[in-house]
């Protein structure tokens, strides 16, 4: 059993620890109520742009000519995916379970004989790619400077993704993040924006509209726009998701650190009071030999 | 029967202006101004830099837009737009700003003749303001 003078140090440092954990807590909550704030008002944007490009595809007469970022290449054989991680870890299983998520991907790619490459947003997912798939990860970006996601860093992305697609580094496009369901839940997500296919729910309206120029330009003009809106859209929930994650892992963390510091102090009382009887049996068997 | 239709302006972070007393709105789309009334027809189209011009009963706003999308429909005029600033928050450096890094723009090579077209629309409406 550990000495007394053990114990107590264990205890300390548990009780240290759990100051950590519940300020890292704290601080994450109070982040979480941000990024979720953020997150929300971000939404209009994203659904507004969703509505047009709906509108407008539904309204385009040459099927044939639509472009490319609408419509695909005509083949699939070399996949993108976009794999957005947080910078920082001690968030749970946030950025393990998006790894999760696009491992089972790429193994389903690599099984039908097609084409990978990967770009990491987010330090983290690159770190835990990178031992394995490291041949295929042609970028890696991190956003470690800004504290917020700004659409500013999600058009670089975007602008990045399709300056590749242009000239033809890839087929299809496919971004890997974490929806932001509640403080518990947050469900990794594989969204494909490249091509863009919104054809599930083409019963919006069929209203026609003036177009000013013609659908085609409004279209190209709009889809490189789009990449980038569901890009930041993504980092939005993901850094809400990220806080959330990490609220409730470090919550757990304090949890446990208390069971710990209980449990230990139990067997620090147990072993101080077995020591004192040790004493006295010893003082008392001591005194009667005499 | 009321002339007044509703307008909503977004950016990717938040919303940024919401008002349901509109009576006209004057938008630089892409190929030129365009005055939006009440019960227009349904539109879509995108803007160039350029100022636009919210006329409502509580008065007149003025934004400076870079860019952006327009969706009028059923009454509601919806902007999408990465880049809006108030005139009236606008300052005179901010403007200088904004005019020297399109001058720089400008000049640069290798630009389609598009974007040219539209930093210079840029140029032109900020020069006329400061």
């Amino acid at each position: 059993m550990a000495s007394l003078d053990d114990l107590k140090k264990r205890i300390a440092s548990v009780k240290s620890t759990q100051k950590i954990t519940k300020a890292m807590k704290m601080v994450a909550a109070a982040k979480l109520r941000k990024a979720q704030e953020s997150a929300e008002k971000g939404r209009p944007y994203s659904i507004k742009m969703n509505n047009i490009i709906l509108n407008l595809s539904g309204g385009i007469s040459d099927k044939e000519n639509a472009p490319k970022l609408l419509s695909g290449t005509g083949n699939d054989q070399v996949h993108l995916c976009v794999i957005m991680t947080s910078d920082r870890g001690l968030c749970g299983g946030f950025n393990s379970n998006i790894i999760k998520k696009a491992k089972s991907f790429f193994s389903k790619i690599s099984n039908e004989g097609k084409e990978l490459k990967i770009i990491t947003v987010g330090s983290k997912g690159n770190d835990q790619l990178k031992r394995v798939y490291g041949k295929k990860i042609i970028e890696n970006i991190s956003f470690k400077d800004s504290k917020n996601p700004n659409y500013f860093d999600a058009d670089k992305v975007g602008k990045k993704i399709i300056e590749k697609f242009e000239t033809g580094e890839f087929d299809v496009c496919t971004i890997f993040y974490n929806q932001f369901k509640n403080v518990i839940t947050q469900i990794p997500q594989a969204q494909q924006i490249i091509p863009l296919n919104n054809v599930e729910d083409k019963n919006s309206s069929d209203e026609s509209y003036e177009f000013e120029p013609d659908e085609d330009e409004i279209l190209s003009n709009l889809l490189p726009k789009n990449i980038s809106t569901q890009i930041f859209r993504a980092m939005l929930e993901n850094s809400a998701s990220e806080q959330g994650s990490r609220m409730s892992a470090m919550d757990n963390a304090t949890r446990n650190a208390g069971e710990m510091v209980d449990k230990l102090t139990i067997e620090y009382n147990r072993s101080r009071q077995a020591a004192i009887t040790k004493e006295l049996i010893e003082i008392i068997s001591g005194a009667e030999s005499l | 029967m009321s002339q007044e239709y509703k307008i909503d302006i977004v950016n990717p972070e938040k919303s940024f202006l919401s008002k349901d007393d509109v009576t006209e709105v004057v938008v630089p789309a892409f190929e030129g101004e365009m005055g939006i009334l009440k019960d227009h027809i349904s539109i879509i189209s995108f803007l160039k830099p350029g100022i636009i011009t919210i006329y409502s009963k509580t008065g007149e706003d003025k934004f400076f837009v870079e860019d952006g999308i327009i969706e009028f429909k059923d009454n509601v005029l919806s902007i999408l737009t990465s880049s809006i600033i108030n005139l009236k928050e606008m300052e005179k450096n901010k403007i200088q700003n904004l005019l020297k890094k399109a001058e720089e723009d400008a000049g640069s090579i290798g630009i389609s003749d598009q974007s040219k077209y539209l930093i210079d629309q840029k140029i032109e409406v900020l020069r006329s303001l400061n």
